[in-house]
């Protein structure tokens, strides 16, 4: 597999920036970490839009940087999709649209792009009477319309309110189904994360403290940035039924079934769930009275230390994984240790469709 | 009469034609320059705002004179000076207005966001297409404002041109020294004809350039 290699270092006041990463040209890399923890930087470095950033670029057998020199931010085929917009006022949005597309020999189709974010019916509206959600749209266009061979997407959704991220979600997840473009999204929501990627870089204090494969990188119980609230582990399931009178919908993974509210999506449809530690709690075996749904038969892989008195326990479910964050009292009480079965309640499941 | 008038209009013209052109990398540079020569840089340009213009056609006398740096190379190249000529009254126009035609383009390039420059790199413009394709056309205002306040400061100079070109009907004596020589020789009438013409021009086009201004919109 095509794979992108990072190397950069940046001193800034305050701030030191030495990552060494690599990228799968595949799929859609996520990168996660607090605030000031470099994930922008990246994306800029990577971009050529850092000018003192030192170090070396490879993508695939492509050189962008090393220590003969670098290529200019135009040189280099990246789509670039930044936390604003950025869309050019003295243009329109077909205008936009076109920027990159005419100044790069890619073979976008500039039509079906504008038809995978609902924009088709804005060609001709200057800029500044778009929405927040239409012109972050309007934006992932325009980078898209310029063939590029990985596309870079800063935040999209952090300059526009709560309510509308609506609007914008859906469109991303038909921007990864229906294309092969390699993306690396930056975010600071594990949430947005973890509905969309499926590898995943942590960054903290201008440092890599975790990368690889989503679902291994959120069981490293060692990653401060992966701790307390954020806790979790994802699962690929597959619907198997909707009960239109309970208005439950049962999906089906390795490790059992599980079943959601609501009407999740169609028989057959693969989606993701994301269900956090703090959500689990464990029993043993017998068949207490709950209001609990979901009850999940695992086996205790490994007891890793959590925040003060708490225990991160790690639990085998089928072939998928689970972690569960219970007190120091109840591991003792319980005399929880590997190679158990137990019993796993599940409170909570967060659900991705794709 | 209209002698002067037609005179007057093809200094302003050729001179703003010049200054545009000259003043947009000049501009550009402060705009986007933090170095330490960046305020001296900027005093030399605004230095013909408060000079007498005495001193600056003083000064360009000597360098354009047939004996001055410029001059000699001027009258080695052309067989014939340049003060006292129209071309050496474009090159003093040029310096005295120069500032009229920086200062706007300087503003106008300082409102520009890095960031929509940095976008365009990413779409694959380089730095120069990115400067025709972003940054000029963003700085319309700018060069409107540059073009009309030059022109109309090169239409009403006049100390420097009596000293760098003279009175020579056709060739140096535009309409403010037409004007001046009415009214050494008395002729009020003709004094008050020229002075109205040239006032009403520099109001209808300061009055235009106000209320492109005012109305924010396009150029």
């Amino acid at each position: 597999m095509s794979r992108m290699s990072v190397l950069q270092s940046l001193v800034r006041p305050n701030f030191n920036f030495a990552v060494d990463v690599t990228v799968p040209l595949s799929g859609t890399t996520g990168v996660y970490g607090p605030s000031g923890s470099g994930k922008t930087t990246l994306l800029r470095c990577i971009a050529g839009l850092e000018p003192d950033a030192v170090g070396a670029i490879n993508v695939g057998d492509a050189v962008w940087q090393d220590a003969n020199g670098r290529l200019s931010p135009s040189q280099r085929s990246v789509g670039y999709v930044f936390q604003e917009p950025r869309l050019f006022s003295h243009l329109n949005v077909q205008q936009n649209i076109e920027y990159g597309f005419q100044r790069r020999t890619g073979d976008a189709d500039i039509r079906e792009i504008a038809t995978m974010l609902g924009i088709e019916a804005l060609m001709n509206r200057p800029v500044a009477d778009l929405s927040g959600g239409e012109a972050q749209r309007v934006s992932i266009a325009r980078a898209l319309a310029s063939a590029p061979t990985i596309l870079l997407m800063d935040e999209p959704l952090a300059s526009i309110d709560q309510r509308r991220k609506s609007d914008i979600l859906p469109f991303l997840d038909r921007l990864q189904a229906s294309s092969t473009l390699p993306i690396i999204y930056v975010s600071h929501s594990l949430d947005e994360i973890c509905r969309l990627c499926d590898h995943l870089i942590v960054l903290e204090d201008g440092c890599v403290t975790a990368e690889g494969p989503l679902q291994d990188v959120l069981l490293d119980a060692d990653v401060p940035a992966l701790s307390g609230f954020e806790t979790s582990a994802v699962i690929d399931a597959q619907v198997i039924a909707f009960d239109s009178d309970d208005e439950l919908t049962t999906v089906r993974f390795s490790g059992g079934d599980v079943l959601l509210s609501g009407h999740i999506g169609e028989t057959g449809q693969q989606i993701r769930l994301r269900i956090h530690a703090n959500d689990i709690s464990l029993t043993r075996g017998s068949e207490d009275q709950t209001t609990i749904l979901n009850r999940l038969e695992v086996e205790v892989e490994a007891i890793h230390h959590g925040e003060g008195a708490t225990r991160i326990v790690r639990l085998r479910a089928g072939k998928e994984k689970l972690l569960a964050r219970i007190t120091r009292r109840s591991v003792e009480a319980m005399r929880l240790a590997p190679g158990e079965q137990v019993t796993a309640q599940l409170k909570a499941v967060a659900v991705r469709q794709s | 009469m209209s002698e002067p008038l037609w005179l007057s209009a093809q200094l302003a013209i050729t001179t703003t034609s010049i200054l545009l052109l000259l003043s947009t990398p000049l501009a550009w540079w402060i705009a986007r320059n933090r170095s330490v020569a960046k305020p001296v840089v900027q005093s030399l340009v605004a230095l013909p705002i408060v000079l007498p213009p005495t001193v600056l056609g003083f000064y360009l006398l000597i360098v354009l004179g047939p004996a001055g740096p410029i001059g000699s190379w001027w009258v080695s190249l052309t067989g014939s000076t340049l003060t006292f000529s129209f071309a050496g009254l474009v090159i003093a126009s040029c310096i005295y207005s120069l500032p009229f035609a920086v200062q706007p383009l300087v503003s106008a390039f300082e409102a520009i966001d890095q960031r929509d420059l940095e976008a365009a790199w990413t779409l694959g413009a380089d730095r120069r297409d990115t400067f025709f394709s972003i940054a000029m056309p963003q700085a319309r205002r700018g060069y409107f404002n540059a073009a009309a306040l030059s022109f109309a400061h090169t239409l009403g100079e006049f100390g420097v041109v009596l000293m760098v070109g003279g009175s020579i009907p056709g060739e140096t004596r535009v309409v403010s020294i037409a004007i001046y020589d009415q009214v050494e020789s008395l002729n009020y009438a003709g004094a008050h004809q020229l002075s109205l013409i040239l006032l009403s021009i520099a109001f209808v086009m300061l009055l235009t350039m106000f209320i492109v201004n005012r109305r924010g919109g396009t150029v």
